[in-house]
């Protein structure tokens, strides 16, 4: 198949050149900062401190209560890293380049929010795990928080990226909190409905498969309503 | 035909023509609503389980139906606006929002004024309450995204985008929330073959309906009105309307 004077093959070699180029250099400049990146896992071990705190130490009621609030504090973590996957290109003007560039944006902004689910989505996974086994979580419910937040944090970061590329320099992150968290529910609902029956001994698969749909519905449509919203928030 | 829809979608003629219809509109509205009302609340049967408390589905349930029905509207007419341009999309994108916001608003209140003699509390964490609840959310993040843009046009295609976005999320929502917890009344009057509510409390109910939904077009008309003014602000005609008022 030709199209133009390139060939299917070319095109295609085109494209995943350009995917990891932005990948590359997204994952460059994260790396550069990285103590920014360890912002959210801060963020992240200080509110689960605070729920004992609030509650009191009693360990059993904890015990009952802590996947729900590794998950829900991880959710808040998350969004709150999200403005960072464009909002220093949107400072520098380079995301204009991206939206002139040769290349569909879409391809384009699944490398950038994919490199953002990397730099701020596994290290949280890594952490969240780290905390649950650290307060004795049951090695059935830690299998299940890792699986529901390994399918369930890259929906986040898809979902929050149309959010970002909608209020990205509007009104600061209050506005993003209020666009997502609705969006957000779902995915909580699954994952915890899985947590649960993982601690009760219970099977997660339905659970599992509902997330993997989720999961693959958001890789095909939001980084085209990622794209879309980039282009009129810069029009 | 083209030509005809091209027409109506100028904001002018759309500004002229919906005066009239509002009026009809709203005395349509007036009209199933005493007739709605007296048969709901004087005419139909007492129930058999919840005495007259029931009474408040005349309200609770046409207020939760148009709540789903207004974001259809949204959405579609956002939609409709980013893929043509057409400002009277955008605008009735728009102003259906704060109203929908109200029904669903409405919904809440009165399905938990219902709850407290029922079930005994204002609120439970039942299904269809808490995805109702999610829809009230979805409404007001969708005003404050438009209503953080400067340029009106550039906020009506944002919020297009989002309003599509929770359209995509609507049945996820829904059957998500089903799944995590059920607590509420099946629906009684959607089954096909044989509606399990009598008749005499389904035709009031009926008429509350086309009362909410000629409403809902009688504010929306009203409220495009003054969009209009706002988006137009700086054509001619505008300007001769608002100087041949003001003399």
């Amino acid at each position: 198949m030709k199209f133009g004077i390139f060939t299917w093959d070319e095109i295609m070699n085109k494209f995943m050149n350009t995917f990891f180029v932005i990948l590359q250099r997204d994952l460059i400049i994260a790396f550069r900062n990285r103590y920014e990146l360890v912002n959210p896992l801060m963020f992240f071990i200080m509110v689960i401190v605070l729920f004992p705190l609030a509650i009191g130490s009693d360990n059993a009621l904890l015990t009952q209560l802590m996947a729900g609030i590794i998950w829900v504090t991880a959710l808040l973590a998350s969004t709150l890293s999200l403005e960072t996957i464009f909002r220093s290109d949107f400072e520098d003007g380079s995301i204009e380049q991206l939206t002139l560039a040769n290349y569909p944006l879409t391809l384009l902004v699944s490398a950038k929010i994919l490199a953002h689910w990397l730099v701020t989505g596994v290290p949280l996974i890594v952490v969240a795990l780290f905390v649950g086994y650290f307060l004795s979580l049951s090695s059935a419910t830690l299998f299940a928080l890792f699986i529901t937040l390994l399918l369930g944090t890259p929906i986040l970061s898809l979902i929050g990226s149309i959010a970002v590329a909608l209020s990205i320099g509007l009104r600061g992150g209050m506005l993003l909190s209020l666009l997502i968290l609705p969006l957000y529910m779902p995915v909580l609902i699954f994952s915890m409905l899985a947590v649960n029956n993982a601690t009760v001994g219970l099977s997660i698969e339905a659970e599992t498969y509902f997330l993997a749909g989720l999961l693959i519905l958001a890789m095909t449509l939001s980084p085209i309503a990622t794209a879309a919203s980039l282009r009129i928030r810069l029009s | 035909m083209w030509k005809f829809i091209h027409k109506y979608a100028s904001p002018k003629v759309f500004y002229d023509l919906s005066l009239k219809l509002s009026k009809w509109f709203g005395i349509a509205c007036l009209f199933f609503l005493i007739i709605g009302l007296y048969g709901g609340l004087v005419m139909a049967p007492a129930d058999y389980q919840q005495g007259d408390s029931f009474r408040i589905i005349y309200i609770h349930v046409p207020s939760a139906w148009m709540s789903l029905f207004i974001y259809m509207i949204m959405a579609i007419s956002g939609g409709m606006g980013l893929i043509w341009h057409t400002k009277i999309a955008e605008i009735i994108a728009r102003s259906s929002a704060p109203i929908g916001a109200s029904f669903t608003f409405l919904a809440l209140v009165t399905g938990s004024i219902w709850g407290k003699p029922m079930w005994g509390t204002y609120w439970v964490w039942d299904a269809r309450l808490t995805s109702e609840l999610i829809l009230l959310f979805l409404y007001l993040g969708f005003i404050a995204l438009q209503s953080a843009f400067e340029d009106r046009r550039v906020g009506a295609r944002a919020g297009a985008i989002l309003a599509l976005v929770g359209i995509v999320n609507i049945p996820i929502i829904h059957y998500s929330v089903e799944w995590w917890s059920t607590l509420h009344q099946g629906p009684t009057v959607t089954k096909f073959d044989a509606p399990s509510i009598d008749t005499r409390m389904l035709i009031p109910l009926i008429l509350m309906t086309l009362a909410f939904k000629t409403y809902y077009a009688t504010v929306l008309l009203i409220r495009s009105r003054s969009e209009i003014l706002q988006y137009e602000c700086n054509t001619s005609w505008v300007k001769q309307l608002i100087e041949g008022k003001s003399v």
